[in-house]
């Protein structure tokens, strides 16, 4: 226990990293999930390969290797800088490679939120003369968010306890690296493992809750 | 189906012929000039040079550490694989018990391994394991530990669900005959359960395969190990292209093991032999075709 309050404050921060990185990533991967679901519904062929072929390539890819390509690749190899500060521009890179990760989970959910929605539907709104856009934006988005709400939820609890890869891509401030350095000092530690548990029980239990009250509540009656 | 009509659009007239082509043209350029972005980056950084992907042709890389990395990669994975399984069916079958004392610290383990972030596990397991066995190498057992707590539990929903997902009524009939409970469990609801899990077994096996490369990070030596440590360590500037090229082994792994899950998926579908439906990994994504385990 003394462990755990030596090192409470460095973990706090480093927790707050996480939760920071997780709140960046939400609506990140949120906004790249909902353009590669309309790619992959699209009448345009080269769009949709070019979705399938993102999506299937990115969740087969393991995050290790993502977060590690995006601090490579991305960072060293094509020049791209956030920041002129090093831990900012790293957690901006980890942020992108995380977001391009939990994204493709996105788009997935959504493409089976999509497919719940009746053909009536989509016909009537050709019917009345919405184009393709206007139907995905009016009629089909979002019928097809509410019905994936908890899918939705179990992604980003998901993507929060990815956070804790981050120092794959060189971020060495959130709550694993910090643990990895106490760990280093002072040998295992169970009262700060099960601190740490605890911390991210606190934030993802209520989101599977959330979500799955939120879930009942939205639920589409067919 | 490139110009038929689906659930959002029509067969397209003339006009929306043209819109189409017109925007397969902007995606094309928009493509086009996104590789060529790259590509001009890549090269003006030297990454094609052939010296750096040479080796990439030599047999001594892929015999001395490409195929020796991807070994130990599919040893951790395998060997989770096993234990995980192990793992699910006894927590699994313990979740629906009929003791209460069975049933909850069964619930309990499974629900707090599946919500503990895996690299967190496996990195005090990691440091746990010098202080209770003494000295030593202890990369694969953390790994392989971890991931088997970790998709253990996960796999220990998808048995109860299996388990579930069989019609109430079959057990009933069962008891009526003079079966016992492990009878009825061995005999009807766990040869129809397994058709069922199975899919959503293979799809959680997709997500055990990637999380190996975590052992990257405690210096497992693996695919990635090799790949972005000891291949660009021996031969100076390949990191790029070492990491194209374990990229591409790991995403034909995992493509394989998805599409082994959808092939179980439709068979499962059409199944006679059982009456039981395919069931989900929890939280999992299900949508057309099989579920895709959320990692």
């Amino acid at each position: 226990m003394d462990e755990l309050i030596k090192y409470a404050p460095d973990l706090l921060g480093g927790f707050l990293h996480n939760v920071q990185l997780s709140l960046v990533c939400a609506i990140l991967s949120l906004i790249l999930g909902t353009i590669l679901v309309s790619m992959r519904v699209s009448p345009t062929p080269v769009l949709r390969a070019v979705g399938t072929t993102y999506v299937n390539v990115v969740r087969n890819t393991p995050l290790t290797l993502v977060l590690a390509f995006s601090a490579l690749g991305l960072s060293d190899t094509l020049g791209l800088a956030f920041s002129d500060e090093p831990s900012s521009n790293a957690f901006w890179l980890v942020a992108l490679g995380l977001s391009a990760y939990t994204s493709s989970f996105v788009c997935e959910a959504l493409r089976s939120g999509v497919n719940t929605v009746p053909l009536g539907q989509a016909e009537a709104a050709r019917a009345i003369g919405l184009t393709f856009f206007q139907s995905l934006r009016m009629i089909i988005l979002p019928q097809a968010f509410r019905v994936v709400v908890a899918p939705l939820g179990s992604v980003m609890i998901a993507m929060i306890k990815n956070t804790t890869v981050a120092m794959a891509a060189g971020y060495l401030a959130d709550a694993a690296f910090i643990m990895k350095e106490t760990f280093d000092t002072t040998g295992a530690s169970i009262p700060i493992f099960l601190g740490l548990i605890v911390a991210f029980m606190a934030v993802t239990l209520p989101i599977g809750f959330l979500t799955g009250w939120l879930a009942n509540r939205l639920a589409v009656v067919r | 189906m490139s110009s038929q009509a689906s659930v959002l659009f029509d067969a397209p007239g003339p006009r929306a012929r043209l819109r189409n082509n017109v925007l397969t043209l902007l995606a094309t350029v928009a493509l086009v000039a996104i590789v060529y972005f790259v590509y001009s980056r890549f090269d003006a950084k030297g990454q094609w040079e052939g010296r750096i992907w040479r080796p990439f042709l030599e047999a001594s890389t892929w015999i001395d550490y490409i195929i020796p990395g991807l070994l130990g990669t599919l040893k951790a994975a395998g060997l989770a694989a096993v234990l995980a399984l192990l793992f699910g069916v006894v927590f699994g079958m313990a979740r629906l018990s009929d003791h209460k004392w069975i049933r909850v610290p069964a619930g309990a383990v499974v629900e707090i391994f599946r919500a503990i972030p895996l690299l967190l596990l496996i990195f005090f397991i990691f440091y746990l394991l010098p202080s209770v066995l003494g000295g030593g190498d202890y990369t694969l057992i953390a790994l392989v530990a971890g991931l088997t707590l970790y998709n253990g539990s996960v796999l220990a929903e998808i048995v109860r669900a299996g388990i579930r997902s069989v019609p109430k009524g079959q057990s009933e009939a069962a008891y009526a005959i003079g079966l016992r409970k492990g009878g009825v469990m061995t005999l009807v609801l766990l040869p129809q359960a397994v058709t069922a899990m199975m899919p959503a077994i293979v799809s959680q096996f997709v997500v055990l395969l990637k999380d190996t490369a975590l052992g990257y990070i405690i210096a497992y030596v693996d695919l990635l190990n090799m790949g972005f440590k000891i291949i660009p360590a021996v031969n100076f500037g390949s990191l790029i292209p070492a990491a194209i090229v374990i990229g591409i082994i790991y995403v034909g792994l995992n493509m394989v093991l998805s599409s082994f899950a959808t092939w179980l998926e439709k068979r499962s579908r059409r199944s006679r032999k059982t009456s039981a439906r395919p069931v989900a990994p929890p939280g999992a994504v299900v949508g057309a075709g099989p579920a895709v385990a959320v990692d």
